[in-house]
């Protein structure tokens, strides 16, 4: 069981595995940020859309701090990704 | 993490610098090294910044630095065991005026004399080395093959692993809150987790240098400037080629291997702040550099925009060296926008210092006496 979770795909975008995950909590990276830097977890398209929840509880498990307490983890602008061409041609309108 | 009311060695700041030197002072054979970290480690400048790595500067203090970097980044997967990302894509250097050429042509002259190969490369060689390049109205081009990029944060925590398994402690979620001062010598630090009492302190404080310099009672002449940076979703990897970088042109371009493209520029005026902030003006702005430069990038998405603070100094070289009146506190400060790229370089040349050991590149004309002296070299090739 333990084994198989290992390679479930939590973060789908950068294709990050939660064993990955749990190693690298394991070794004190006990943030969402920490994780992102040294994993790219939350660095893709979605920007941690999808993954994010799941490793804030995955460090509240490991660490036993309440997911309340764990910090999110910055969120940063733009809000969705666009396109370097729409922004080029589309700011002096 | 136990709390230890003592050490041999309190390092302030977890950027480059701070673990840099951490991991040196322990490989020297220091016993008692400690790291306190505000935030995170990797959280503050280096964390956030463009990760160029480049040889091509104007003084030769700083070109001295820069080939030995190079040299050292080369194996710096090895020696910390851990992959750093390391690209050497080259730097080319691209000039819009005359006089920004010939600036770039005279830094060229002294770095070929100390051993760096740059080179001035005509317009085609330029689209050859960046196919789909768009740089009409350039006057010229200078080229190092052996600059490049690495990734910041593995490069970080590859020295914070390194670190720990030789003994290296470190704190994060700890400021400092005062440096205790007696009799001219360091004593020890406050913090919000507790006091502990140090024979040395080093300052590796990045952005915030001068606001810990000040806690022990010395006024460095640095500031902070925001800097502000986008990065694309990943694409197919030759976008980009090499390291894109103008100084009139005022940008950094670069496409990391992982297939991201990343872009930053200076800011209007160059104000002093300390905030991190992101504006749309910034990214409309570089969206518009980057499409020129690039026409064909103009369907990849940004997804990402942040800022960090570049420590400017007066001559935009760093300050490193011991306080005068303070025996005990050092400074690794003032990197003015190239601190992550001179970490594994200035990490070893503090390490010797503090230790006592001969230096491997003399530094004395980096001492922040210079400022007072008037002894000053002006670094002209900063973004």
């Amino acid at each position: 069981m333990a084994d198989k979770e290992k390679d479930i795909v939590v973060c789908r975008c950068e294709e990050v595995t939660l064993g990955e995950i749990r190693e690298w909590i394991a070794k004190g990276y006990d943030t969402f940020d920490e994780l992102k830097r040294v994993l790219r977890v939350g660095m893709g398209p979605c920007q941690g859309r999808g993954c994010r929840e799941i490793i804030l509880r995955e460090i509240s498990k490991m660490t036993g701090t309440p997911y309340a307490e764990i910090p999110q983890g910055t969120i940063r602008p733009p809000a969705k990704p666009i396109k370097i061409g729409s922004l080029a041609e589309g700011g002096d309108r | 993490m136990t709390w230890k009311n003592t050490a041999d060695y309190v390092i302030i700041g977890g950027g480059v610098q701070g673990c840099a030197l951490a991991y040196n002072l322990a490989k020297m054979g220091a016993k008692d090294v400690v790291v306190l970290e505000k935030d995170t480690i990797s959280s503050g400048s280096t964390g956030r910044c463009g990760a160029g790595i480049r040889a091509q500067w104007g003084t030769e203090m700083n070109c001295r630095i820069g080939m030995d970097c190079l040299s050292k980044f080369e194996n710096l997967t090895e020696e910390l065991g851990m992959d750093v990302g390391l690209n050497q894509c080259g730097y080319l250097m691209v000039a819009y005026r005359e006089s920004e050429f010939e600036t770039l042509k005279e830094s060229m002259k002294l770095q070929n004399r100390l051993g760096i190969n740059t080179r001035v490369v005509t317009k085609e060689e330029a689209y050859s080395i960046c196919p789909g390049l768009n740089a009409e109205d350039a006057v010229g081009f200078t080229f190092h093959d052996k600059d490049g990029h690495a990734d910041p944060f593995l490069t970080t925590f590859a020295y914070q692993e390194a670190g720990k398994r030789l003994g290296v402690t470190f704190h994060k979620f700890t400021e400092v809150t005062g440096i205790k001062v007696e009799n001219g010598k360091i004593a020890g630090v406050s913090t919000t987790k507790g006091d502990i009492a140090a024979p040395v302190v080093v300052n590796c404080a990045g952005g915030f240098s001068q606001h810990v310099a000040k806690m022990a009672g010395l006024e460095l002449p640095n500031f902070s400037e925001r800097h502000e940076i986008i990065i694309t979703e990943p694409v197919e990897f030759g976008v980009c080629p090499p390291m894109l970088m103008s100084f009139t042109g005022n940008y950094y371009i670069q496409q990391r291997p992982h297939g991201s493209i990343i872009g930053g520029c200076s800011p209007e005026g160059h104000p002093e702040d300390y905030k991190y902030g992101n504006s749309w003006q910034f990214l409309e702005k570089m969206a518009k550099t980057i499409h020129k430069l690039l026409p064909r990038t103009k369907g990849i998405r940004i997804v990402r925009q942040w800022s960090g603070l570049y420590n400017m100094t007066p001559d935009r070289q760093p300050i490193l060296g011991e306080a005068e009146d303070i025996k005990g506190f050092f400074l690794s400060v003032g990197f003015s926008g190239h601190g992550f790229m001179f970490g594994p370089t200035t990490g070893e040349l503090m390490a010797q210092l503090i230790l006592g050991k001969e230096l491997s590149i003399p530094i004395d004309m980096l001492h922040y006496r210079r400022f007072a002296t008037g002894e000053l070299i002006n670094e002209p090739a900063v973004v």
